[in-house]
């Protein structure tokens, strides 16, 4: 760990006109970045790739049943940082994630864990719909079937009936559930993947982008899709397009070279950020 | 602005233009209400109302302005779906549009009553007394508009304070005019006429507060609207916004 990097739970509002060549190496989040009863909880969230830092001394809280979302310009580690919460960093050698990474409390980045059972808990979407080349029905049913959740064929046809009634895709796909799921349309690929994810009840889903390679018919119908998860389950949204993160999130993390630099809520962020980088990044300035 | 927000350009520098563009007619728009509030004293101090002719003329140009002004505040809306700075930009803009022109219709109605006092040698000695209360609105105003320009807190908060002087002229002038009412019943009707006058100017007086208000939003993003003078003085006494 890079040992000029100071700790930085404190919030300090005070903070509000800092210098846009934000370079320090310490530094502190403004706005409000920690909760009472978090879903997660990071302290001084350090990852490198090799020798190189890609996020730096990250304090951050996420709320239960709370869709954030995380925004910043390429590169600024925002994805890095989401993938920290179901150890999807595991798959990359050269990766090294410190400090403290806890859901429910429980460490996530313990040796002990089952990485499989996490990722069961925190499900991920990413930015290219990938269903297996199965059916729908088996795309749906694949992790109940590893997992063990039903013990019949007719409690799993009621979990991927609800999985597809969920995501709003029970009635498109109804008759047609033994065709592959890769001959839908790019919305309804990825509805199809966010019904598997949610097929094996997790608590936390992580978003990578859902909807870059979506039309905005298909983006408006996953964004009203997060918006019925998200009564449900905690949702943590990595998105390039600000107008979807003032639309689906009531909490905003703004990421810049690494930091994380101001965490409030959405409607705030989007009208009168506290940080000079944040205003910088949303109304077009940096990019 | 942007060097008063200590923010740099956008990527899009046409989003900049765009944005100079809208600050531009609003100072525009502004000037024209500020020259038909003067056409109009200067009409009043020198007894020549050739002057004010143009005031009406002027008042159409204001309208077409709050239009023009309005549409591209739309077209911004739309077409950038501003954040932040920006989007206070735009909705304290739109809103001041409208102040203007309210404040240019209260001018021109000032104007024609002032053209009609100049050909009657009792009114005209009555519409006198406007002059002081005229000139701390035109003074207001021209004050209001150079805080829009520099985006400046502390102008605006030093026309909130101008206007209360103009509040208090206002009620000076109501007294006076109640005594010579009292004293001279065959005037009362031109006394009323003389406190219209003086209303529409303490409302110029009025909308230049809204539009001081929307500059404090701009910058801070404050809403200080319905707060009391006292309150915001000391909200912002120490700067840091």
């Amino acid at each position: 760990m890079n040992k000029e990097i100071e700790s930085s739970v404190s919030v300090d509002k005070s903070e509000q006109s800092v210098s846009a060549e934000f370079v320090a190496d310490s530094y502190t989040t403004v706005g409000e970045p920690l909760l009472d009863d978090p879903k997660i909880s990071i302290r001084n969230g350090n990852v490198f790739y090799a020798e190189k830092q890609a996020i730096f001394d990250v304090n951050l809280d996420i709320g239960k049943q709370q869709v954030i979302s995380m925004i910043g310009p390429s590169g600024c580690g925002k994805s890095t940082f989401i993938r920290c919460l179901n150890r999807m960093n595991d798959t990359i050698d050269i990766c090294r994630v410190e400090g403290e990474f806890r859901m429910d409390g429980e460490d996530i980045h313990d040796s002990k864990l089952d990485v499989v059972e996490l990722r069961a808990r925190v499900g991920m979407v990413f930015q290219k719909p990938n269903p297996f080349p199965k059916s729908i029905y088996e795309n749906v049913a694949y992790g109940a079937r590893i997992h063990g959740l039903t013990d019949n064929r007719v409690q799993l046809d009621e979990l991927v009936e609800q999985s597809l009634i969920r995501c709003g895709l029970w009635n498109e796909v109804k008759d047609r559930l033994d065709e592959p799921g890769t001959g839908l349309s790019g919305g309804q690929q990825q509805r199809l993947c966010i019904a598997r994810a949610i097929a094996v009840d997790p608590q936390v889903i992580l978003m990578d982008e859902p909807c870059s390679a979506l039309d905005p018919i298909a983006t408006a119908t996953i964004e009203e899709l997060i918006n019925e998860l998200s009564e449900s389950f905690t949702i943590c949204i990595v998105t390039h397009s600000m107008q979807q993160a003032a639309r689906v999130s009531t909490r905003t993390a703004y990421f810049h070279l690494g930091k994380l630099i101001e965490v409030n809520d959405t409607a705030k962020v989007f009208t009168n950020p506290e940080h000079q980088l944040t205003e910088e990044y949303i109304t077009g300035r940096i990019g | 602005m942007n060097e008063e927000l200590n923010i740099g350009p956008h990527i899009s520098r046409q989003f900049d233009a765009e944005l100079d563009e809208i600050r531009s007619r609003v100072l525009k728009m502004g000037s024209l209400v500020e020259t038909q509030l003067i056409k109009t004293l200067d009409a009043l101090r020198e007894d020549d109302g050739s002057g004010i002719k143009g005031v009406s003329k002027l008042d159409r140009k204001v309208n077409k302005l709050e239009v023009q002004i309005d549409e591209e505040c739309t077209q911004i809306l739309a077409m950038r779906q501003p954040a932040a700075g920006d989007l206070r930009m735009i909705i304290a803009t739109s809103k001041s549009v409208r102040d203007l022109e309210r404040a240019g219709d209260e001018a021109e109605r000032v104007a024609n009553m002032v053209k009609q006092a100049l050909t009657n040698e009792m009114q005209r000695k009555l519409y006198k007394g406007l002059l002081g209360l005229g000139e701390l609105v035109a003074q207001l105003l021209k004050s209001t508009l150079d805080a829009y320009a520099r985006m400046d807190i502390p102008g605006a908060l030093q026309n909130m304070r101008l206007d209360q002087d103009i509040d208090e002229e206002y009620s000076r002038l109501v007294i006076r005019q109640v005594e010579l009412m009292k004293k001279n019943p065959d005037n009362v009707a031109d006394s009323l006429d003389v406190l219209w006058a003086a209303r529409s100017m303490e409302r110029i007086g009025d909308h230049c507060i809204n539009i001081c208000e929307n500059i404090i939003y701009l910058v801070s993003g404050d809403d200080v609207r319905h707060a009391k003078f006292k309150d915001i003085e000391e909200q912002y006494a120490g700067g840091g916004y």
